[in-house]
């Protein structure tokens, strides 16, 4: 794939400046195992090869700062709703300290970043959920976050991408949070009716409530390979199975072979990607002049 | 199956049933006892059932005797025609899907259903939806809209079924689009849960332009058992997680939630289904004849407006 994209895009790569401190807070040493394959891996190395074991291949996950960072150009990104904070609508016990907690070691107010940017030149809204915040769960601010995002995207005309990396809805809001579902897939319903492009990218691990949400919806869903990506977690299917799964069980591989998805990309070639399909929904070039 | 806290007063039923066999045997007239013990029952009831905890309730909208999806279907409505399948794969045994008469009207029903009992249950698979039996829901209610009939869901499910043939067929697929169809299908929908509300398979038939549940049923992310699991390892304290995640009818509708609250006769559904669904149908006729005043148009509108309110961040 990369042959297919290599004379579409000359223009060389920059990234954003959006950058959190937690991928040197993560890791915090020079060396680090690959969790699939072994490997000892210098950590400048990896983040070089965008956080990809240069081994077995595998994607380490990365923070929304980090997604952005390597998804849009250099300084294209405007951040929306920033401050969209959580207000615990249940008095659920141990919330507040799990939310500090989390606002602490991610930096960011909640599970989401979204916004404006553009990828090798073309203009999309975008939005990230980060892994490190609550598993990436969807509470109130989540789904509004994403409901602001798609209507601006039907306001300006601008196509969406929605990277997703989530355990689920969050047990913490209860009912409130599995309203989101309902919330963001009606969203993407008034999208679809104004005719704007949704492209859904599933990174490790997307599962619950928002694969059963705005996740499926895109009208083209791409994953990263060896992502997780399912309904129920593992352990709920084993469980309630009471018998082993088969090792490729909702993986990335796993839905493309059933129908679910329609590309597993690896993250180097994901930009082009993006742009690839931007070009094919568009009918003009994109106005990289910004940029350059 | 007799819950604990229901004990004391099926206790005095029994023995207010012996005396009153007494008497009618040995022809000995035990008027005063029995109308003394009479009234003890009621206050009984009264101060068990107005009082349920939230975990009490939860094991009354688990009831094995609870009306299910199927006895609402018999009270409710007349000249039932039940229909099958998705299209697709197959009839998922733990959804039905019909056309009935509500008051003299035809209207599409879907729900799921749980067992009276263990047979019924292994055949219904505990109410456990798969994903063809959303797609069947889907199915039914875009042939609802065709022909400008309601939809009238009834949620009754632990949850979406987890297994390798649901990933397989795309569970979290087959959820996302009914709540992605129900938000912009162009016909009335009202959403009643009448016992279990299991997340996302719960909400997968919930998605329309009224949420209504029956007093003791619950509705909630995730089960309390599963809850306490995550919170305290421990998923003895069930107890303490349902009261965490508000999960019952009153709490739901006092947070803004869900749109209404169907009162149960005294001693809840399962002792009187006859009084639930005189209740039901009642509160079902009230919302229909607003809803059927509106045109298709501003309805699924108005019914956006409600959804995109839901969890706004002050």
């Amino acid at each position: 794939m990369t042959e297919l994209f290599k004379d579409l895009f000359r223009k060389p790569q920059k990234y954003i400046t959006v950058r959190a401190d937690t991928m040197a807070q993560d890791k915090g040493t020079l060396w680090i195992k690959c969790p699939e394959c072994g490997e000892i891996l210098y950590v400048r190395e990896l983040e070089k090869n965008l956080e990809v074991c240069r081994k077995c291949n595998h994607h380490f996950r990365l923070s929304a700062p980090e997604r952005l960072s390597i998804t849009l150009d250099e300084d294209s990104f405007q951040e929306w709703d920033a401050d969209l904070e959580a207000i615990d609508p249940l008095s659920f016990p141990e919330y507040q300290g799990k939310l500090s907690t989390a606002q602490e070691a991610t930096g960011l107010h909640d599970a989401i970043l979204t916004g404006e940017g553009r990828i090798l030149g073309w203009p999309v809204m975008v939005g990230v959920l980060e892994p490190h915040f609550i598993m990436g769960s969807m509470g109130s601010v989540v789904g509004e976050k994403i409901t602001r995002l798609v209507m601006g995207a039907i306001q300006k005309k601008l196509p969406l991408l929605l990277f997703s990396a989530s355990g689920g809805a969050r047990m913490q809001e209860g009912v409130f949070s599995l309203m989101q579902m309902a919330k963001t897939s009606a969203a993407i319903a008034k999208l679809n009716e104004a005719g704007i492009l949704y492209v859904s990218v599933l990174t490790d691990p997307t599962t619950g409530g928002v694969t059963s949400s705005f996740a499926a919806l895109g009208d083209v869903i791409i994953a990263e390979p060896g992502a997780l990506i399912g309904f129920a977690g593992r352990r709920v299917t084993e469980q309630t199975l009471n018998e082993k799964l088969p090792p490729d069980f909702q993986t990335a591989e796993f839905c493309l072979k059933h129908g679910l998805i329609d590309l597993v990309v690896p993250r180097q070639q994901m930009q082009a990607v993006l742009a690839h399909i931007l070009l094919l929904h568009s009918g003009s070039q994109p106005d990289i002049s910004v940029n350059s | 199956m007799l819950l604990d806290f229901e004990k004391p007063l099926v206790e005095l039923e029994n023995r207010i049933s012996e005396l009153k066999n007494y008497t009618g045997e040995k022809g000995i007239d035990l008027g005063v006892e029995i109308e003394s013990l009479e009234k003890r029952s009621l206050d009984l009831k009264k101060e068990i059932y107005q009082n349920l905890t939230p975990w009490q309730r939860t094991q009354l909208a688990r009831h094995v005797e609870r009306p299910n999806t199927l006895d609402y279907i018999k009270m409710l409505f007349t000249d039932w025609l039940p229909l099958s399948g998705d299209r697709l794969f197959g009839d998922d045994p733990a959804i039905v899907g019909g056309i009935g008469k509500f008051e003299g009207r035809p209207v599409t029903v879907i729900g799921q259903v749980k067992g009276h009992n263990t047979k019924e249950n292994l055949a219904r698979n505990f109410g456990m939806t798969h994903p063809e039996g959303f797609r069947k829901c889907w199915r039914l209610a875009q042939q609802a809209a065709k022909f400008h009939r309601p939809v009238l869901s009834f949620i009754d499910t632990p949850g979406a079924y987890s297994g390798i043939d649901a990933e397989e067929r795309g569970q979290a697929w087959a959820i996302a689009n009914n709540l992605y169809a129900f938000a912009r299908l162009k016909t009335p929908l009202i959403a009643v849960i009448t016992g279990e509300g299991g997340s996302g398979g719960a909400l997968a038939l919930g998605v329309g332009d009224a949420l209504l549940m029956m007093e003791n049923a619950v509705f909630s992310v995730i089960s309390p058992e599963g809850c306490a699991a995550i919170l305290w390892k421990d998923a003895s304290r069930a107890s303490q997680a349902a009261e965490a995640l508000k999960m019952t009818a009153s709490e739901l509708l006092r947070l803004g939630l869900i749109d209404g609250v169907v009162p149960e006769p005294l001693g809840g559904a399962h002792r009187d289904p006859q009084g639930a669904a005189v209740n039901l149908r009642q509160e079902l006729r009230q919302i229909l004849q607003a809803l059927q005043q509106i045109d298709p148009d501003t309805l699924v509108e108005l019914r956006w407006k409600r959804i995109r309110g839901i969890g706004e961040p002050k």
